[in-house]
């Protein structure tokens, strides 16, 4: 069996595996997973730029929140139907990476992160000032009449569990695919050796910006659809700790493993879930595991597995 | 009834034992059950799982905490008391980090994995509307205590009530009167600029000029600022009343700021106790506030005129005539908002026992029940004073009181009416299905 059919199978498997559970998990298990699986379309999006471009982007909530307020400030003004407002989400999502990448990119390692956060304060700053439209920290509801797409109500948990599975099955595969075709191998490359990768005569900025715009779009994907499916959408979505939630979800699972985002987000998720029963100190919990991890499975749970053992995961 | 309430008198355990399973005694006769009996009702029947939704981390978390002494307070007389409908009440709290998506989260946990009959007592508004549409599809009864103005202003759903505490549209409107006669028609207002501050801004402006006044300047400040005294010359000279609302850390800046600008020559000033909630206002900067006023959803310090009623609440919940606890006279209470955990708590009684609330299944009758309340009269269980439900908009209306900083003490100088607080529905959740 070839290395790219096993990987196919095994990631066809995990979306099988998920599409069962479907039928089989309790209700608050059941409404966890969907979330997951949005969440980690949102780490996938985070992981194509730091996992394998390299970049360590420290303002990934203002794509997340371009895409949740791209979508739903056209639902809430224009009235527009669910379908054509995910579709703004992804173009604003994409158009704000795009100047985004067009500035930062001109900046490298600790100077990018800087300028990264910065701009992603400044977007939410911009979701507080203009207030009288997206009801500033407050937020908005999205609400269920409006969340129904070609007749599907998405406020429903069977429908929304499969939307949340569509969103991250795309997210996924697109991953997949994209780690297998030569731009992504040159994204890898310039991970490994930006200079050996311009010597060879790629243009480095130029698939820098593409893989910036990428990270964008399946990050605005995801936040488009996180309001959808739970009819929220906050300014909180576009504060700085939205943007180390996928850094930490992506270290945790494995960077530059397709699998990886995913584990890392069930991971963090269940873990805050369980701490938070237990203690008001959850968040030291969370910071003493990921310390434990980062000493002792520096490549996180996916990349530890390729270490020692699936040598071909991708 | 009557003739169950006379066998209670005088009890044979077969009969008291046949009344408790019948579980319909209401809660005069549950009070008047004896000792032994409330306890063989508590033991033997299933709790009310109330889902508390508590800010312990977080921005709310000095909020949560005396939310949740409160609750606990609540919770333990309503219990001594025979419960709900012979049932104890249990609180089942999860922290919810003050953050919109854990408290969906939380929603879904408390209907999905604890069984509760209902969810209750969020008080940050993002956390509130984050969460109200998880608890609308659930159907999971969702009682906050935010005094936002989102339950009435009819964004969220059927299942989300603000029956404890009054929303700051309803607070705002109710001080212009007093402003315009008291201190001043000509005011400068200084507010965040986020939500807050919109919502302070929007409803006193319109209501100021309701009563022949006007607003001067509008000075919003970003949330991020950490130094004021390049906004206060934006104040015009004419300015005879500053309305303030700022909140968070940097408020004792502010106002030690606004001393130094203004010196002994101060206009007068009105503000939100919002800003100094939990706050001890005789910490140092704070002298400038003397002769001030302040908005308080229910006066801090015990007035000369307490209420029995007011003085049992801060006997069981702790507090002492200063507004801070017994145990640690540094430790200043949320006396403004707080009371509304109690209030709502014996709303829920009150719906349960008059919907014959058996279960999870009755959670509609539940919504009806409230739904239908109306006069809630000052007493034990509305010690904050007397309050009048609307159940259309699913929001309760109530007195409010205006106090004045004195020898470093919030001394009551106006009660509002419940009519100086009303405002034409803007929803009527009764339409949507439940």
């Amino acid at each position: 069996m070839s290395i790219s059919t096993k990987s196919l199978g095994l990631h066809l498997g995990l979306l099988a595996v998920l599409f069962v559970l479907q039928f089989v998990l309790p209700a608050y298990h059941h409404g966890n997973i969907a979330r997951i699986m949005v969440l980690a379309s949102y780490a996938i999006g985070f992981n194509i730029l730091f996992g394998y471009t390299g970049l360590l982007s420290l303002g990934h909530a203002l794509f997340f929140a371009a895409g949740m307020y791209g979508m739903g400030l056209v639902v809430n003004q224009f009235g527009l139907p669910p379908f054509s407002a995910l579709l703004v989400g992804l173009l604003v999502g994409g158009l704000v990476a795009l100047a985004l990448g067009l500035l930062a990119l001109r900046t490298e390692g600790v100077a990018f992160m800087i300028v990264t956060l910065m701009f992603a304060q400044a977007g939410y700053l911009t979701v507080l000032y203009f207030g009288e439209y997206t009801r500033g920290d407050e937020g908005f509801v999205i609400q269920q009449a409006e969340r129904v797409m070609w007749g599907i109500d998405l406020s429903d948990p069977t429908n929304r569990y499969f939307a949340a599975l569509v969103i991250f099955g795309v997210s996924l595969l697109v991953t997949l695919k994209l780690v297998q075709t030569p731009f992504g191998k040159v994204l890898i490359a310039i991970r490994e050796n930006e200079e050996r990768a311009r010597m060879l005569g790629y243009d480095v900025f130029l698939h820098k910006l593409a893989a910036v715009v990428l990270s964008g779009v399946i990050s605005a994907f995801a936040g488009a659809s996180y309001g959808l499916l739970f009819g929220y959408v906050g300014a909180s979505f576009a504060s700085v700790q939205y943007s180390i939630f996928p850094l930490l979800w992506v270290l945790l699972g494995g960077a530059g493993t397709v699998l990886g985002p995913f584990v890392g987000t069930l991971f963090m998720f269940y873990l805050i879930d369980l701490s938070s029963g237990i203690t008001s100190a959850y968040m030291l919990i969370a910071g003493v595991t990921l310390v434990a991890l980062t000493l002792f499975a520096p490549q996180g749970f996916v990349g530890e597995l390729r270490k020692r053992v699936w040598r071909w995961l991708p | 009834m009557t003739k169950s309430m006379k066998k209670l008198h005088k009890p044979t355990r077969r009969d008291a034992l046949k009344t408790l399973a019948l579980g319909a005694t209401g809660a005069a006769a549950a009070t008047s059950l004896p000792l032994w009996a409330r306890y063989a009702s508590a033991q033997s029947a299933e709790p009310i799982r109330v889902g508390f939704q508590v800010h312990r981390t977080g921005i709310g978390a000095a909020y949560g905490r005396w939310y949740d002494r409160t609750t606990t307070a609540a919770a333990e007389l309503i219990n001594e008391n025979g419960g709900i409908n012979g049932r104890p009440v249990e609180i089942i709290a999860e922290d919810d980090g003050t953050d919109p998506k854990r408290g969906a989260e939380v929603v879904e946990k408390f209907a999905n994995q604890h069984n509760c009959d209902i969810g209750f007592g969020t008080l940050f508004s993002h956390v509130v509307i984050g969460s109200a549409p998880r608890a609308g599809e659930l159907k999971l009864p969702y009682f906050v205590v935010s005094e936002g103005h989102h339950v009435a202003s009819g964004m969220l759903n059927r299942y989300t009530l603000q029956p404890g505490i009054t929303d700051v549209k309803s607070q705002v409107q109710a001080m212009a009167p007093f402003v315009a006669s008291n201190l001043g028609k000509k005011v400068t207002m200084i507010f965040p600029d986020f939500a807050f501050g919109h919502d302070h801004r929007d409803y006193f402006t319109a209501a100021i000029e309701a009563q022949g006044g006007e607003v001067l300047e509008h000075i919003a400040i970003p949330p991020t600022e950490t130094s004021f005294t390049k906004y206060f010359p934006k104040i015009p000279r004419d300015t005879e009343v500053i309305y303030h609302v700022m909140v968070g850390p940097a408020v004792l800046t502010f106002v030690k700021e606004l001393g130094e600008f203004f010196g002994p020559n101060r206009p007068e000033m009105f503000g939100f106790i919002d800003s100094l909630e939990a706050v001890d206002i005789g910490s140092p900067g704070l002298e400038f506030l003397d002769g001030t006023y302040f908005w308080e959803g229910n006066p801090r310090y015990a007035q000369a005129d307490q209420s029995e009623h007011d003085a049992f609440f801060r006997e069981r919940v702790g507090v002492d005539a200063n507004g801070a606890s017994v145990s640690d006279p540094k430790d200043v209470s949320t006396y403004a908002h707080m009371f509304g955990c109690w209030e709502t708590l014996h709303v829920v009684k009150a719906g349960m026992e008059s919907a014959g609330y058996q279960g999870t299944g009755d959670r509609a009758k539940l919504i009806e029940a409230v739904e239908a309340m109306t006069d809630m009269p000052h007493s034990q269980a509305h010690p904050q004073g007397a309050k009048l439900f609307n159940g259309k908009t699913h929001q309760v209306f109530g007195h409010q009181y205006i106090t004045k900083v004195t020898d470093g003490k919030l001394l009551l100088v106006h009660t509002t009416s419940i009519e100086d607080t009303l405002y034409p529905d803007e929803v009527d959740y009764t339409t949507q299905s439940l």
